[in-house]
């Protein structure tokens, strides 16, 4: 079965350490500029949201980019840009809705999420499983029972 | 370098020049950074008699070797100048994210010097700064100034500012950096007024790197999983409650100081503790940058007199805000400690002042003229209004602007003032906890708990439970707890990691970071040498030995009720034993054999 990353927002406490175990991991340096997960920290609403590349079912960077360098991969199902192949248009970072793919001028490389080959190191340090790496169909369910006690508890202010 | 970025960046107010210079790696090493390393540049380039509010006073913003990298809550800067309200060292640290944020822009630490003749702030971005006025910005709020600022840099750049009690040159100003997160102690908020700096905006795009990564990435996740999250205090308790969790514990131990430390009970403490925070204003729990505890409180008040929004109370600030002054009242605890943040003030200091003023004033030694308004126990309003009045020296404001010690000694009755060396107490009656007690007059800042929290043994029983009203051993735990406290806060980690690890965890974290080969010993070393360095600032700044010592309520007046009903701090009992194990002579000072120990001959 296929895993993704599920991000849960109300459990994430802006601490950003996502940020500096991937750039570490993909940089060899601690890093948030560098990083591929960046923590939206809405500070004044207190509203924090993890952000990170969907590995969309459809990827509208994949049927973007004009040298076929964006593929995916088996094992994992990330979306993955073959280094060799990319351009550096830069037309999937255009294209993609989430902002989930950056450009490193220094380097003249394009990069994103990798799911760091099946074990992500944001998932893993994430003290408070903002970020979780679940089983696809786990991750739906789970989803249903967050939205489900939301209503709940609406609900029960409703009639209060 | 590892760990460390190797760049200082010095800016001269008075000439309008800034300069980038090369970090000392010799210093790095043996001072670690933050507290310790500017503390040792402060030594050097100060001369302690200096008067803190003159421009020859210097302004440091140091980082650690860890601060900004993924160690476990190192996310620390430490101001360090000499403090306008001791007259000792200050080195006042404060989390968020502008510390990894200077670290990432390429600089280790700042050191501001001289004054500015019209109001300026700083703008530091990826190697290269500039002095730009801020003409507009004087007089706002943190709040507004941090809004207006990101505005005209850049909407991810870090902020950190003084309110309108730093520009006034209120003794108990203090720095807030990221809205809500200060630099809280000692007045350094009215050092950076005294030069017309009202900011410091941080942009970073750079990396920090590590001498092992893989051997520092595997300590610290072991931290994390098998220490930090497992822990009842740093794992559970910080999270729920945040430190306002200690508030019906400390008063379960009878040292919650209530009336201006009359006694150590407070009938209404769980309306003022963390457990009601969190049924009432708490929105959710915030970290500061990659730390796992988030002990920070986002609290709104959504309607009401005291309607607003803003972090806070934490444990400290509710007891000062709250029980010290009688005050039972949470929202307008809550709306003093948010006005606290905005407009740029030291709250324990504020609340024990304030609690000073109602005893002077019940005592009849302040006058309804003199105070311009009534003062009396538990009155919210009174709170909130004497906080506006502090942060810009209107009316009875100007009288706390100066702290508890000044204030009651223009008054004639300095023995009303709860403070060390002229700094007024946290939350802890040393009369039922000896071991705190000595802390308070040995501390190198004056009445403070953080550097060498005796209660974590004392009451908490962590690492050991020690009997909090015994003197026995005290001065032996003291010395080890100031001293490690030293080296964490020169590594840029927070403290409060210290109820989960310890000084084996931080030699792992610095030797990884770094690639030098710290251990127990070297940094509990270091540690030491920090002490002593500030000791000897103190010492030649005139604070002898005579000032180790404790308001006169707590040598002389017992306990009235509770678990520690009957007692006084027994002091003469834990001094000498203390300047002994330090290696100090009778007078407090420390002997040539123990500067050569640690490299300060």
């Amino acid at each position: 079965m296929e895993k993704i990353l599920m991000i849960n927002p109300e459990k994430c406490t802006a601490c950003r350490r996502c940020e500096l175990v991937c750039s570490a991991k993909h940089t060899g340096e601690f890093n948030p500029a560098r990083s591929r997960v960046s923590v939206a920290a809405f500070l004044d609403e207190n509203f924090y949201m993890p952000l990170v590349c969907q590995q969309c079912d459809q990827p509208v960077c994949m049927e973007i980019c004009p040298a076929g360098a964006i593929s995916r991969d088996e094992k994992t199902g990330a979306v993955a840009i073959e280094e060799a192949k990319c351009v550096g248009c830069r037309m999937c970072m255009l294209s993609c809705p989430f902002g989930a793919i950056s450009y490193i001028p220094e380097e003249k490389k394009l990069v994103k999420c990798d799911l760091c080959d099946g074990e992500p190191e944001c998932a893993l340090f994430c003290p408070w499983n903002a970020i979780e790496y679940v089983e696809a169909d786990q991750a739906a369910v789970a989803k249903k029972r967050q939205v489900a006690n939301r209503l709940k508890d609406a609900l029960k202010e409703v009639r209060v | 370098m590892f760990g460390w970025i190797g760049q200082v960046l010095r800016v001269d107010l008075t000439k309008g020049k800034i300069s980038v210079e090369k970090l000392d790696s010799g210093l790095a090493e043996k001072f670690l950074g933050a507290r310790g390393l500017a503390s040792k540049i402060l030594y050097d380039e100060v001369p302690p008699q200096t008067d803190a509010l003159s421009p020859k006073n210097k302004l440091l913003l140091f980082t650690g070797a860890l601060t900004g990298t993924g160690a476990i809550s190192a996310s620390r800067y430490n101001a360090v100048t000499k403090s306008p309200l001791t007259g000792t060292i200050a080195a006042s640290n404060s989390g968020g994210y502008w510390g990894p944020e200077l670290k990432f822009a390429g600089f280790d630490g700042i050191i501001v010097e001289g004054a500015s003749e019209a109001p300026v702030y700083l703008w530091v971005e990826d190697g290269h700064a500039e002095i730009r006025s801020a003409a507009h910005l004087w007089g706002k709020s943190t709040h507004e100034t941090e809004d207006i600022l990101r505005g005209e840099t850049d909407p991810d750049a870090k902020v950190l500012s003084i309110g309108p009690a730093g520009e006034k040159l209120v003794r108990i100003a203090c720095i807030v950096n990221d809205k809500n997160r200060a630099a809280g102690r000692s007045g350094v908020g009215a050092v950076m007024g005294s030069k017309k700096l009202k900011a410091i905006v941080v942009r970073g795009t750079g990396g920090i790197k590590v001498a092992e990564m893989k051997a520092f990435r595997d300590t610290v996740l072991d931290i994390l999983k098998n220490k930090v999250k497992p822990n009842a205090t740093t794992g559970v308790g910080l999270p729920a409650y945040g430190t306002a969790l200690l508030v019906n514990v400390i008063n379960a131990h009878g040292i919650f100081p209530t009336f201006n430390f009359r006694t150590g009970i407070f009938e209404r403490a769980n309306d003022i503790s963390g457990e009601k925070l969190a049924e009432t204003f708490l929105v959710r729990k915030k970290a500061c940058f990659s730390c796992p505890i988030s002990c920070g409180r986002a609290t709104v008040i959504p309607s009401g007199k005291y309607k607003s929004s803003g972090e806070g109370p934490e444990y400290e600030a509710a007891w000062a805000l709250g029980a010290d002054c009688g005050i039972y009242d949470l929202a307008a605890v809550t709306r003093a400690n948010h006005l606290c943040n905005e407009l740029g003030l030291d709250p324990i200091s504020l609340g024990s002042t304030l609690a000073c003023a109602i005893e002077l004033y019940e005592k009849g030694y302040l006058s309804r003229e003199q105070a311009g308004m009534e003062l009396k126990w538990g009155d919210g309003e009174m709170l909130v209004k004497a906080t506006e009045l502090t942060a810009r020296r209107e009316g009875l404001g100007d009288l706390l602007a100066e702290g508890s010690y000044r204030m009651a000694s223009e008054l004639g009755h300095p023995e009303l003032s709860m403070s060390t060396k002229a700094q007024e107490y946290p939350a802890y009656d040393p009369r039922g906890a000896q071991g705190i007690g000595l802390n308070y007059a040995t501390s190198n800042r004056g009445g403070c708990h953080v550097r060498g929290y005796m209660i974590s043994p004392e009451i908490l029983g962590s690492p050991q439970k020690l009997d909090p009203l015994t003197t026995k051993d005290k001065a032996a735990w003291t010395k080890t707890f100031q001293d490690l406290t030293a080296a964490v806060d020169s590594a840029g980690i927070c403290l409060f990691t210290t109820f989960a690890i310890g000084a084996p965890e931080l030699a792992d974290m610095l030797k990884y970071a770094t690639g030098i080969d710290y251990t127990v010993e070297r940094v509990l070393e270091v540690g030491e040498r920090v002490w002593n360095l500030e000791r000897l600032f103190n010492l030649a700044a005139g604070i002898l030995a005579d000032k180790d010592t404790l308001a006169p309520r707590l040598l002389n007046e017992p306990m009235p009720e509770g678990p520690a009903k009957g007692l006084v701090v027994k002091l003469g009992e834990m001094l000498p034993e203390y300047y002994k194990l330090r290696g100090w002579s009778d007078e407090g000072v420390p002997l040539e054999a123990t500067l050569e120990r640690l490299g300060l001959a």
